[in-house]
């Protein structure tokens, strides 16, 4: 008979010991947001679509304060979201070669976040075009 | 008060199997000096105050992998942490997370050695060359493309750090897939198709979320976390063009 008894440690709450592990289920839990901004546009695609009536009952709703808080809430989450993708993201592309060098992880996040900065501006300026 | 006399507490998560119906904690009171690591106060507790202990170590300079232990509730290797970091403070010293605890700081570390072997962990020539012929030239850029990924001393912080090998250990794991991207991406190896069958599929790259704290826990500078997410875009390429080339020796089916 052997003597051995291996014990398996269970792992209750273990995304709350290590900081590390909280960021990275924060990062996840914001991507609801994210798919829940894209479910708002997807709503006022559909009331475009139903005619002039509808767009402008959806155009209402986006005014309402509830909606502005909601989108406060949603810019912070996708902030964020942003943020933390691009963190993780020198450890999920093959090494990129520029020159000879290979580019540091740092070039990597930055270049992602500025990408993401001067896509939003673009848009917004687009937008801010369209209004005038 | 001299610098001698500065005592640390240990805590150790004592497992004791023929006592113990699950892990304790136990306190010991270390002397130590500056230059000390926590394997030395390890080695401290076993020599003065409590034979019983058992913890595996050997060459007590970060290259042979085997005292890696959770200090704090972070994956160290012992021997490269030093005690005067957590003075004044306690600290907590437990056997590698997710791994089955054998005794005390003793894992089972079976599973992880047999996925090692699984995936042919040493190069397989792509020609085969006689000695005549001389050996195998490579260039500084194929070098670099994986030398980062050979400094892997299979001390299994990177396991202990991931939470989904944790939560399903079926998962093949992140050391285990940073030594298979070792040897697949090295320009002399051919024995890829071979290697891949074993992470395509759900406990192979898939089963990885991108926490990516393995990368942060490695004391040798690998990154784990990118030879897994690598090999996820591989693995995809793999599944999407077996559609429209000719079937190779190890596709996947």
């Amino acid at each position: 008979m052997t003597a051995r008894r291996p014990y398996k440690r269970p792992m209750p709450g273990w995304w709350r010991k290590n900081p590390y592990f909280v960021e990275y289920v924060v990062h996840e839990a914001t991507a609801c947001f994210v798919a829940a901004y894209a479910l708002v546009f997807l709503a006022g695609l559909l009331c475009l679509v139903q005619g002039e009536e509808a767009w402008a009952a959806w155009l209402a709703v986006l005014r309402s304060p509830w909606s502005i808080v909601a989108h406060l809430v949603m810019l912070v989450a996708m902030g964020y979201h942003s943020y933390t993708w691009f963190k993780i993201m020198p450890k999920t592309l093959p090494p990129v070669v520029v020159r000879g060098q290979r580019l540091s992880p740092g070039a990597i996040t930055g270049g992602g976040l500025f990408a993401a900065l001067a896509a939003s501006l673009l848009v917004l300026g687009l937008a801010w075009g369209v209004l005038q | 008060m001299s610098e001698q006399e500065k005592i640390i507490e240990i805590e150790v998560l004592r497992y004791r199997p023929e006592q113990d119906e699950k892990p304790v904690p136990q306190v010991f009171k270390v002397p130590f000096t500056d230059d000390m690591s926590v394997l030395q106060g390890i080695q401290y507790i076993k020599d003065w105050l409590d034979g019983t202990l058992s913890y595996r170590w050997s060459c007590r300079m970060a290259i042979c992998g085997s005292c890696g232990m959770m200090v704090d509730g972070v994956p160290k290797l012992a021997c490269k942490t030093f005690l005067r970091d957590y003075y004044p403070n306690r600290v907590r010293i437990e056997a590698l997370a997710h791994f089955p605890i054998e005794r005390d700081l003793v894992i089972v570390a079976d599973d992880f050695i047999e996925k090692l072997q699984r995936i042919k962990p040493w190069i397989i020539p792509k020609e085969a060359r006689t000695l005549e012929q001389g050996e195998y030239i490579q260039t500084p850029a194929e070098l670099d493309v994986y030398e980062q990924f050979s400094s892997c001393i299979n001390c299994m912080l990177c396991y202990a750090a991931c939470p989904q090998y944790g939560l399903n250990d079926k998962f093949l794991g992140p050391g285990i897939i940073a030594l298979l991207h070792r040897y697949n991406a090295d320009s002399r190896d051919g024995a890829e198709a071979e290697r891949m069958q074993e992470i395509h599929g759900h406990e192979g790259v898939f089963n990885c979320t991108a926490v990516g704290y393995c990368s942060e826990v490695c004391p040798k500078g690998v990154d784990p976390a990118n030879a897994v997410n690598v090999n996820k875009t591989k693995v995809a390429q793999d599944y999407f063009l077996r559609f429209i080339r000719p079937k190779a020796k190890g596709d996947c089916e």
